[in-house]
C-alpha cells in the first residue's frame, strides 16, 4: 500500500515561515530580520514583537534592505529579509548578486506570495520567474517547500545552513499534509512521497499537493505514478533524481513558475546529462498572470491535478510510440 | 605619524596607482588619484584598525568600505602599504589569477576587502548594516564608507540615506568623493546632484564639508570633527571637494581620465610628476 497523505487543515506557507523564524531566533541570537513595509503580510510580526532590538523596518526600500542585510552578515549575524517574491528577487537582483552572493554573505531571502496563487493583486505581484533568477546565482541555495509544516522546517534549516538561501513560499491557505517534524526533510535531498513504477512526477511548492492528487486519481486506473518533492532546487539532488530517470521513461514536472528556468529545465538538464528522456512540463507557459482567485488562476493557467494527469497521459502515449 | 610622512606615503600611493593601472593597461586613474589623500589619512593616521590577522567581521576595530569600487587602485596600494598584504602583490592588479580584482571582491580573499563593490550604490547600505551590527554587539568603533558623487545618481543611495537617519545609525561616517566628474562628463551636465550638502542635511544627516580635500591636516581635522559628532543620533556625511586626477596635471579635472590607462608617453609624463618617495613595488 502506498502512503495516503491527508490534509490536516489548510494553512498558508507564509505562516510556516513566521513560526520557523521565531523558533530559529529563540535558539540562535545571531538571527536578525528586516522587512520592507510588509511585516505582517510576510508573517514577520511575531518576530518583530518578540525581538524588537533584532528587527529592522526598512520601509519600501528593498535594495537598501538587501545591502543592510549583507552588512549585518559581515559582522556575523544571520539576517532574514522578508518581502513578496517579486520585490525579493527581480527588483533587487543586482544587490543579491553583488552584495550577497558574490560577496559570500550569509543572508536568507524569505520570499512570500510567490506564484499565481497570490491571486487578486494580479500579474504585477505574481512572481513566476524567481526560481530561475535565483538558481542562476553562484552560491545561492533555493528552497521551495510544499506546505506549512515544511516551510517551518525549511526556515529552521535555512537558519543553520551556511551561505545565502532563497526561501520561496506563498500566500493562500493550502493543504498541510507533511509531518510536523518530518525527519526526511533535508536541504538538497529529494523526498519520495509516493513510490511508483509507471512514471514519475517531480513537483515543487504548492504543486506537490496537486501532484499527489493526480497520482491518487491515476491509481484508480491501475497506474502507479511516483511523486517526488523537489523542495530544494539548488543544490539539486542529482543522483536522487537520476535514479528515477533511469527507472521510468514517463517523466512529468509540475511547478507554479514559468516553464522556463525552473524545475522543468532542471529535470531536462539532468536528463540530457545522464539519461536522455522526454520531459512533460506543467508550468505557466511563458505568459503573465492576471487577477482572480487562486484556484481559478491555477485552473486557467493549467496548474491543477487534472493538468498533471493529462501530462502523465501524454508522456505515456509518447512512450508507446 | 607626522604630516610629512603621510604626504610621502600619499605621493608613493599615487605613483603605485598609476604604475598598477599602466601595467594592467586598464583601470580608473582619475578617481584613484583624487581620493588618495583621504585613504592615507584614514589608514595611516585616523582609523583604529588591525591589518593582521585580517578579520572579516571587523569586530573591535574601525571598518572602511569603498562603495565607488572602481577607484580601488589607490585603495589597494594603501591596504598593501599599511600591512594587509604584500606590496609586491600590487603588480598583479587586474591580471588573471590575482586577488586584486578590477573592482574590489571578497571571493579571492584579499585582506582588507569585506564586500564586493563596483556595481554602484550598494556599499553605503552594506556599511549601514555593519554599523548596526556594531551597535548590536556593543562595539564602540566606527564604520567609514566612501561613495562617489556620480554614485549619488543611484536610487539605493537615497534609500540608504533615509534608513540611516531613521534608525539613527550614528556610528557611521560617510565621505562623498565630490569631484563633480562622472563617466559622461560633469555631474552638473550628466545628472545634477546639486545642492548636495543641503540634500544630505534634509535627509537628516550631520553634514560637514571638506574644501581642502588634499590637505592631510584638513582631512584629519574633519575626520576628528566627525568622530566628535558621532553617537548623537545622526549619521555623519563629509562632502569632500576632491580634484579628480590630483597630482598628474593633465589628468586633473578631466573626466576622460575616469577609466583608462595612460599610454607610454603619458605614463612617462605622469611618473615624472610622481617621483618615488618610498620603495616601488
Amino acid at each position: 500500500m502506498r502512503p495516503r497523505f491527508v490534509d490536516s487543515g489548510a494553512k498558508d506557507t507564509r505562516s510556516g515561515f513566521g513560526a520557523g523564524l521565531v523558533e530559529a531566533a529563540q535558539k540562535d541570537s545571531r538571527i536578525v530580520a528586516l522587512a520592507a513595509d510588509l511585516t505582517a503580510s510576510v508573517k514577520m510580526d511575531a518576530f518583530a514583537k518578540q525581538f524588537p532590538e533584532r528587527f529592522f523596518q526598512a520601509g519600501v526600500s528593498e535594495a537598501n534592505m538587501i545591502g543592510v542585510a549583507a552588512g549585518l552578515a559581515t559582522v556575523g549575524f544571520i539576517p532574514f529579509v522578508g518581502t513578496f517574491a517579486n520585490f525579493a528577487t527581480g527588483r533587487v537582483y543586482d544587490q543579491i548578486r553583488q552584495s550577497v552572493c558574490y560577496s559570500g554573505k550569509n543572508v536568507k531571502i524569505a520570499a512570500s506570495h510567490a506564484g499565481l496563487t497570490l491571486g487578486e493583486d494580479g500579474a504585477t505581484h505574481q512572481m513566476l520567474e524567481d526560481i530561475g533568477l535565483m538558481r542562476g546565482l553562484p552560491g545561492m541555495t533555493v528552497i521551495s517547500p510544499c506546505d506549512y509544516n515544511q516551510t517551518r522546517l525549511a526556515t529552521l534549516a535555512a537558519a543553520q545552513w551556511e551561505g545565502p538561501v532563497y526561501l520561496r513560499f506563498g500566500r493562500p491557505p493550502v493543504p498541510n499534509f507533511t509531518p510536523v517534524d518530518d525527519p526526511t526533510f533535508e536541504i538538497g535531498k529529494i523526498q519520495v512521497l509516493l513510490p511508483g513504477s509507471d512514471g514519475v512526477i517531480f513537483a515543487t511548492g504548492h504543486m506537490v499537493w496537486h501532484a499527489l492528487q493526480a497520482a491518487y486519481a491515476l491509481e484508480s486506473k491501475g497506474l502507479f505514478i511516483a511523486v517526488i518533492n523537489v523542495h530544494t532546487l539548488k543544490p539539486i539532488d542529482e543522483m536522487g533524481i537520476v535514479e528515477w530517470l533511469e527507472r521510468t521513461p514517463v517523466i512529468v514536472t509540475a511547478e507554479e513558475h514559468q516553464v522556463h528556468n525552473g524545475l522543468g529545465d532542471i529535470i531536462s538538464h539532468l536528463a540530457t546529462k545522464y539519461r536522455p528522456r522526454f520531459v512533460e512540463r506543467v508550468a505557466v507557459q511563458d505568459t503573465f498572470g492576471e487577477s482572480g482567485k487562486p484556484d481559478e488562476l491555477l485552473q486557467k493557467y493549467g496548474l491543477t491535478a487534472s493538468h498533471i494527469i493529462a501530462a502523465v497521459e501524454r508522456a505515456l502515449k509518447r512512450q508507446d510510440r | 605619524m607626522s604630516i610629512e610622512e603621510l604626504e610621502k606615503i600619499a605621493a608613493q600611493v599615487r605613483r603605485d596607482a598609476i604604475r598598477m593601472i599602466y601595467l594592467a593597461q586598464s583601470g580608473h586613474p582619475g578617481g584613484a588619484l583624487g581620493a588618495t589623500d583621504i585613504f592615507v589619512a584614514l589608514y595611516f593616521a585616523h582609523m583604529k584598525h588591525r591589518p593582521q590577522p585580517f578579520s572579516m567581521d571587523g569586530q573591535g576595530e574601525d571598518v572602511f568600505i569603498l562603495s565607488n569600487g572602481h577607484i580601488c587602485a589607490a585603495w589597494y596600494a594603501v591596504l598593501a602599504r599599511s600591512g594587509y598584504f604584500p606590496i609586491e602583490e600590487l603588480k598583479t592588479f587586474r591580471q588573471i589569477n590575482s586577488r586584486l580584482q578590477g573592482h574590489p571582491a571578497t571571493k579571492e580573499k584579499l585582506p582588507g576587502v569585506r564586500v564586493a563593490t563596483g556595481s554602484l550604490g550598494q556599499g553605503l547600505s552594506v556599511a549601514i548594516g555593519i554599523a548596526l551590527g556594531k551597535k548590536l554587539r556593543k562595539d564602540p568603533h566606527h564604520v567609514y564608507v566612501m561613495i562617489g558623487d556620480g554614485e549619488c545618481n543611484e536610487g539605493q543611495i537615497w534609500e540608504a540615506a533615509l534608513f540611516a537617519a531613521h534608525h539613527q545609525v550614528d556610528n557611521l561616517i560617510a565621505i562623498i568623493d565630490r569631484n563633480y566628474k562622472q563617466i559622461d562628463g560633469d555631474t552638473r551636465e550628466v545628472l545634477n546632484t546639486d545642492p548636495l550638502e543641503e540634500k544630505w542635511r534634509a535627509f537628516g544627516w550631520e553634514t560637514l564639508s571638506l574644501h581642502e580635500a588634499h590637505s592631510l591636516p584638513a582631512i584629519l581635522s574633519v575626520l576628528r570633527e566627525a568622530v566628535s559628532l558621532s553617537g548623537k543620533g545622526k549619521p555623519i556625511m563629509i562632502i569632500a571637494y576632491t580634484t579628480m586626477g590630483k597630482g598628474v596635471d593633465f589628468m586633473e579635472n578631466d573626466y576622460r581620465w575616469h577609466g583608462k590607462s595612460p599610454g607610454p608617453v603619458e605614463y612617462e609624463r605622469a611618473l615624472a610628476q610622481l617621483p618615488a618617495t618610498l620603495q616601488d613595488f
